[in-house]
């Protein structure tokens, strides 16, 4: 029970991943009409578009104009993660954060030497490769590879060869990059990452309480957005690349951490209620 | 934002340094030969309402709502290590389209991959081809006729020709004939075939249909008629050629008087 509860977020997380794959799935094969598509285009109770944004812009990049549906599922979309943080897509629905909490168990466990270290921010570049790309081929380029739509495609269409994208993602994350797929890579989370550094569901920071174990560093997906100085003056976990994991918050002892509202303007206060 | 990891001059910065420019530079080629590698020969018949393949495959955003719409579970989406990964497609041999007056999948298609409102007998999915006569029974004075009889538009995308069987002199061959104006491309021609293999089959139309040139002009359907070599015989309308019959009866009778002594 205590582990429960040292762990809540990460279980909650689990539930909203395996939930979602789960409605999907449903919608699928038993036409069941709450989530159907997958994360590239859906539709909730059959009328609410979702559109995946980066999708959406590859697709302009490449020459070509996107329907009005699509338009404003991937406004709908960017709308939602800039109220609950952008990368909260990343921890909390993409099916390819499991694997890479996996390999990170690992690699806390194994300890492998003589990795490469992509910088993080080799993500942006690889984003903004996407669109050049999706320009030069006339087909929206991150699409045609994305391990992230693969593998959501492949568990909710049926299992096919995509499946593989596990071993190879878990191989690229424990062998041969230090931040992994996700930490230096992904142009989707670099995306969401640009939504997030001004959205406001964040983790707030409660400076005077903080005794510097460094217990949220070490649990940290992306420990740079904990940078103490920056996040002790803004009172929040800035910076887009905070996936709202909540790790920080249920791993600290002093409960430094909590979910909170970011004030939109510097200087304002925050909200007054925490989540 | 001052509190993010980094400034936007940084990252512009950085981005630009040698080794940087070469990772951008490996990547890129990698990922292009990734994406180009997909491409391949395209034999995939596709959803009723698919834009030309080029806008197709860069509009499809791969979400299988078509896929999940067809009551049919005819579509499927490409899995990987198959060319165009993630789109839909159909084998009629398997489970063909059962041509739905709604047309489900197209309205369900976010992305206007299938074009909106596409009207099931427009729909171009492909091509029947009789691609074998050598063992199509019907080409060998068999009575088969199963393509033409489950062809939804039964009659005009298959029609039956009609030809004497000069082995026995005394039958007929009933030869089932595509026309590319009426196929929808559904495959239900294919799908009934009931050879082992079928004899005729849907093709992607890029790969099976032919191109009129805008030089060759037909004489009998321009306007003012140019020529009447090819145009409708009169002599083939029913009422002509009865009139005609019966005219050359009559002189055949009369020369018969004439010449009986």
């Amino acid at each position: 029970m205590s582990w429960i509860l040292a762990h809540r977020y990460l279980v909650l997380r689990r539930l909203s991943q395996a939930g979602i794959l789960l409605l999907f799935w449903l919608g699928a094969h038993m036409h069941l009409g709450w989530l159907t598509g997958n994360l590239s285009s859906s539709r909730v109770f059959r009328t609410v578009p979702l559109s995946d944004p980066y999708a959406a812009l590859q697709v302009l990049a490449s020459g070509h104009l996107i329907s009005s549906t699509v338009l404003i599922g991937a406004a709908v979309v960017v709308l939602f993660y800039w109220f609950v943080g952008g990368r909260s897509f990343c921890s909390w629905v993409c099916p390819v954060n499991p694997v890479a909490d996996l390999g990170r168990v690992i690699k806390r466990r194994f300890h492998p030497h003589g990795q490469l270290a992509v910088a993080r921010e080799a993500r942006y570049g690889f984003m903004l490769l996407g669109l050049v790309l999706s320009a030069v081929l006339g087909v929206a380029a991150f699409e045609w590879i994305s391990p992230v739509s693969m593998l959501h495609r492949e568990i909710i269409f049926g299992a096919g060869l995509g499946l593989l994208v596990i071993p190879w993602i878990l191989a690229l994350d424990v062998l041969v990059l230090r931040h992994g797929w996700c930490g230096s890579l992904c142009p989707l989370g670099a995306f969401y990452a640009l939504i997030g550094r001004a959205s406001l569901l964040r983790p707030a920071f409660a400076a005077e309480r903080c005794d510097h174990c460094g217990d949220c560093v070490r649990v940290c997906p992306e420990p740079q957005v904990l940078h103490f100085d920056r996040i002790a003056a803004a009172g929040f976990v800035g910076g887009g690349e905070c996936t709202n994991c909540a790790r920080c918050i249920e791993v600290c002892p002093q409960e430094v951490f909590s979910f909170n509202v970011r004030p939109i303007r510097a200087g304002d206060e925050p909200a007054t209620t925490e989540i | 934002m001052s509190d993010s990891g980094f400034s936007r001059r940084e990252f512009l910065a950085g981005a630009f340094r040698g080794r940087n420019l070469a990772l951008a530079g490996t990547g890129g080629a990698v990922w292009a030969q990734l994406v180009e590698g997909q491409r391949g020969p395209i034999l995939r018949r596709r959803p009723p309402g698919a834009r030309a393949e080029p806008e197709f495959l860069a509009t499809c955003t791969k979400c299988g709502q078509c896929v999940e719409a067809c009551p049919y579970d005819t579509l499927e989406l490409a899995t990987a290590g198959q060319e165009s990964l993630g789109t839909p497609s159909f084998e009629p041999r398997k489970i063909p389209c059962h041509m739905c007056p709604d047309v489900p999948c197209v309205a369900a298609c976010p992305s206007g991959s299938l074009v909106p409102d596409t009207a099931i007998e427009d729909a171009r999915m492909g091509l029947a081809v009789l691609s074998d006569q050598e063992t199509c029974l019907a080409f060998q004075g068999l009575r088969c006729e199963v393509c033409y009889r489950a062809c939804p538009l039964i009659g005009q995308a298959i029609q039956l020709e009609f030809r004497p069987q000069e082995r026995t002199g005394k039958h007929a061959f009933f030869l089932p004939v595509v026309n590319s104006n009426a196929c929808t491309g559904c495959g239900m021609c294919e799908h009934s075939c009931v050879l082992e293999e079928a004899a005729i089959k849907v093709l992607p139309r890029d790969l099976a249909q032919g191109k009129l040139g805008s030089n060759y002009r037909f004489g009998w359907e321009e306007e003012p008629t140019i020529s009447r070599d090819f145009g409708p015989s009169d002599a083939v309308q029913p009422e002509a050629w009865q009139d005609n019959t019966s005219k050359v009866l009559d002189a055949l009778d009369e020369l018969e008087e004439t010449t009986t002594p």
